[in-house]
């Protein structure tokens, strides 16, 4: 692959990833899966209004965007939480917050001078 | 809302100067490194060619919202470059809106920065801190960030 079409992976994967976590269920999801622990779709289910379909639907969308996957246990999924997606969206956020330092500083000396 | 990026910096500088230097698309251009082609006007797109050295083959896009005098100029963009080669069109758009206030003889300006396609950071990072220690590390650096 070549520089450029890695890049464009990754601007496509973190619009993505701010795109799943922008829903209550899926925040709720991650909560409870960055525990460490992988859970069963029945186990997310419990003590949510939602249907297991509807938990199944949200996991696949966190799985599509990288931030969980999947692994088979006998006759169930589990869904573990891959944290780097989430990592390199706060990095993302925070390189976006050191720019607007850097101009508000301009600022700062273009009208106190 | 907690979807923000938000800061605070004291100016010694009236309202009014602050208001055109950022408002006036010439002297905004100065401050930001940017040469705006047309000047800011509601609901109208300004667009320029980035000046900041390793970004000058960008052009830069808004469409201004509000233009409430030596109050609130706000505008949506995609947001701060950060990668020269990127390509934007696909990112999210964010809403920046620069809010001005009175501060002795000088200005209290707060720039706030929202909507990384709803993505509620706050919360989210919520959800981890509650849930692992190792993450309050990492919040406590988005902090400082965003509270400086």
């Amino acid at each position: 692959m070549s520089a450029l079409s890695v890049r464009r992976a990754e601007i496509k994967n973190r619009a993505a990833i701010f795109a799943a976590l922008g829903d209550e269920t899926r925040l709720s999801l991650i909560g409870t899966l960055s525990g460490g622990e992988p859970q069963s779709i029945s186990r997310l289910a419990q003590g949510s209004q939602l249907t297991r379909q509807a938990i199944t639907k949200h996991l696949r969308v966190l799985e599509g965007a990288g931030m969980v996957h999947s692994i088979r246990a006998g006759r169930e999924s589990l869904f573990e939480l891959r944290p780097k997606p989430l990592k390199d969206a706060q990095a993302y956020l925070e390189r976006v917050s050191g720019q607007w330092d850097d101009a508000l500083a301009r600022l700062k000396s273009f009208v106190e001078k | 809302m907690s979807n923000v990026i938000e800061k605070q910096i004291e100016l010694k500088a009236p309202v009014s100067r602050v208001w055109r230097a950022l408002t006036d698309h010439n002297e905004f251009g100065e401050w930001f490194r940017v040469k705006l082609e047309n000047p800011f006007v509601p609901g109208k797109i300004a667009r320029g060619r980035i000046l900041y050295p390793g970004y000058e083959h960008l052009t830069m896009e808004v469409v201004v919202k509000t233009m409430e005098p030596e109050t609130l100029f706000s505008f949506t963009w995609h947001p701060y470059a950060i990668d020269p080669k990127k390509d934007y069109s696909s990112e999210p758009q964010t809403l920046v809106e620069f809010r001005l206030a009175p501060k002795g003889s000088g200005t209290l300006l707060t720039l706030a920065e929202s909507g990384f396609d709803a993505l509620p950071k706050e919360r989210a990072f919520e959800a981890f801190r509650m849930n692992e220690g190792g993450w309050t590390a990492q919040m406590k650096n988005i902090e400082r960030h965003v509270s400086a």
